[in-house]
């Protein structure tokens, strides 16, 4: 006789009538306006935002990750000054909300008006006024970026700190210098532990980029936000602006799983999927291949 | 005795980790071309002393040279300064390391363990070190296996690569930090038959290890080690046979 799993079956049950339910509320109920959302889906200002919120996430991303490995390495440093330097930065730009950072960079004029390149404490070479400088884009992306940087070291530093000790002592053995040694071999082995909150990374500044609203960017969520301002069809545009962000971070996932696979070379057992929709393409291509695990 | 110069000599090496005195003044020489054997208790300082010679730890005091040439630091007057990182990775590059756990870089195939460091650090072109490498690995019987990931090969196969990967910088001195204590007995053999090829061809070789029989069919000398000090050296077969010293008499006992 198979082991009985009663509580499943309720469970099953419970699971399938509060999706009915949903599916009943999406149909009939009109203040969704699925007609509405059909028509700005693809609207000019939609797609303008759409694109406005790729750019600001592969900006702060960018800024993220560069000076996330610098303050990582820096952090590492036998230099007590260096790497207690890296320490505050991280101390500082973890400990603030990035709301708020995004909002001070915006009003960065009011404590620094004039902003220049030149000798500390000598002649300005050259300057600007902070306010045409730091224009709310920018402001935006360094708000993100900044803050991205501090959590981003420490996942670069927790990578380091996984590779053994002895790859650094075979790879010195061998002569080669501190630089050769992180560029070669150490950081490749440390993006197996890298890249996996990289990709969690990506795709939650996808989302936090809709803060860059507070800045008046008129990324994905502030352009519907500025529609439902004007024509009140508050919930068609927020149902627009969640089925984009949903799209993006689906291809995002998927891309995640490729690129983790790359990095796991030379090592078994590979990464398994991850996600529902490539559990349901791999169960689809090895029929039952999955159920190993119930007992008969 | 010896007409030519030693390739290692060490002179009164000492080395501490905080209180901890590990080596208390270490006097090896080991000709060229000459396979000497560290023996001693775990804690001996023996796997210290050999790290020391490629400068992966600093001595304390004390004076270790490689074919005349001190590893890491330059003589002026009577004292020691570190040399640069430059200089220092230049002297490593001719003195090869074995290790006990293999630390092969897992993200490369067997080829490219053997081919990196001379086209990292030697500037040498990608094929000739490509070449090289594909010879070293022949030479340890991996060639089949080259496009293997260390992950895909066993504990002896790893360690044979990591000969290879030492030899392809062709360093004039090996070390080897016992380079079969990781292994299944089964497979211990064949790291030692490669290591006996390379020590019929001339390879100058210091090797830390348990294998008493290795040691005596292979060794020219055996230098047994407790506490940090040398207690006794001379012919492996003669030390095995007849030690002059208590200590070496009740370590010998226990493993052979």
């Amino acid at each position: 006789m198979p082991l009985r799993h009663p509580w499943r079956w309720v469970a099953t049950v419970v699971v399938l009538v509060l999706a009915a339910m949903l599916v009943h509320s999406l149909v009939t109920d009109a203040t969704y306006g699925w007609g509405v959302v059909g028509q700005y889906m693809l609207s000019g200002p939609i797609l303008r935002g759409l694109l406005l919120t790729l750019e600001l996430t592969g900006a702060a991303m960018a800024i993220g990750i560069a000076l996330g490995v610098t303050l990582a390495i820096l952090r590492l440093s036998p230099n007590p000054l260096l790497s207690g330097a890296s320490w505050l930065y991280i101390w500082f730009f973890r400990g603030t909300p990035v709301l708020v950072q995004i909002v001070f960079w915006y009003n960065i004029s009011a404590l620094y008006p004039h902003v220049g390149i030149g000798i500390p404490f000598g002649p300005v070479l050259v300057h600007g006024s902070a306010n045409s400088i730091v224009s709310s884009l920018v402001a935006a992306i360094l708000g993100l970026g900044l803050n991205e940087a501090a959590y981003y070291a420490e996942i670069v530093r927790a990578g380091i700190l996984s590779v053994d000790t002895g790859q650094t002592e075979a790879a010195q053995s061998l002569g080669m210098p501190r630089v050769v040694i992180m560029r070669k071999v150490v950081l490749p082995q440390a993006m197996r532990v890298i890249v996996p909150p990289t990709g969690n990374e990506t795709i939650s500044m996808l989302k936090t980029s809709s803060l860059a609203s507070a800045a008046a960017v008129a990324e994905l969520f502030y352009s519907a936000q500025l529609i439902y301002a004007r024509n009140y069809e508050t919930i068609p545009l927020l149902v627009v602006a969640s089925l984009w962000y949903l799209a993006l971070t689906t291809l995002l996932t998927i891309g995640q799983h490729y690129i983790e696979r790359y990095y796991a070379r030379g090592s078994v057992p590979s990464v398994p999927p991850r996600t529902f929709p490539e559990l349901l393409l791999r169960s689809l291509g090895r029929p039952g291949a999955r159920r190993r695990e119930v007992p008969s | 005795m010896r007409a030519t110069a030693p390739m290692l000599l060490a002179q009164g090496v000492h080395k501490r980790f905080g209180a901890l005195e590990v080596l208390r003044g270490i006097d090896l020489e080991v000709a060229p071309r000459e396979v000497m054997c560290l023996l001693g208790p775990s804690g001996s300082g023996k796997s210290t002393f050999l790290r020391c010679v490629n400068h992966l730890e600093q001595v304390d005091s004390g004076r270790l040279y490689v074919d005349g040439v001190l590893v890491g630091y330059e003589e002026r007057g009577d004292r020691l300064h570190e040399l640069h990182e430059r200089e220092v990775c230049r002297r490593r590059a001719e003195i090869g390391m074995v290790f006990q756990r293999f630390n092969l870089f897992p993200h490369m195939t067997a080829l490219e363990n053997v081919a990196a460091a001379p086209v990292l650090v030697k500037k040498e072109p990608r094929a000739v070190a490509v070449e090289r490498a594909a010879r070293l690995l022949d030479r340890v019987g991996l060639l089949a296996r080259s496009d293997a990931y260390p992950s895909q090969l066993s504990g002896g196969q790893q360690q044979r690569v990591a000969i290879a990967r030492a030899l392809a910088m062709q360093p004039k001195l090996m070390l080897f930090d016992e380079p079969t204590s990781a292994l299944d007995p089964e497979l211990v053999g064949e790291v030692l038959d490669a290591m006996r090829g390379l020590a019929e061809d001339g390879m100058t070789m210091v090797v830390v290890t348990h294998e008493i029989g290795f040691a005596r069919e292979v060794g020219d000398a055996l230098v047994f080690m407790d506490g940090g000090r040398v207690v006794e050296s001379g012919v492996p077969r003669d030390v095995i046979a007849h030690p002059s010293q208590e200590r070496t008499r009740a370590f010998l006992s226990k493993v052979l």
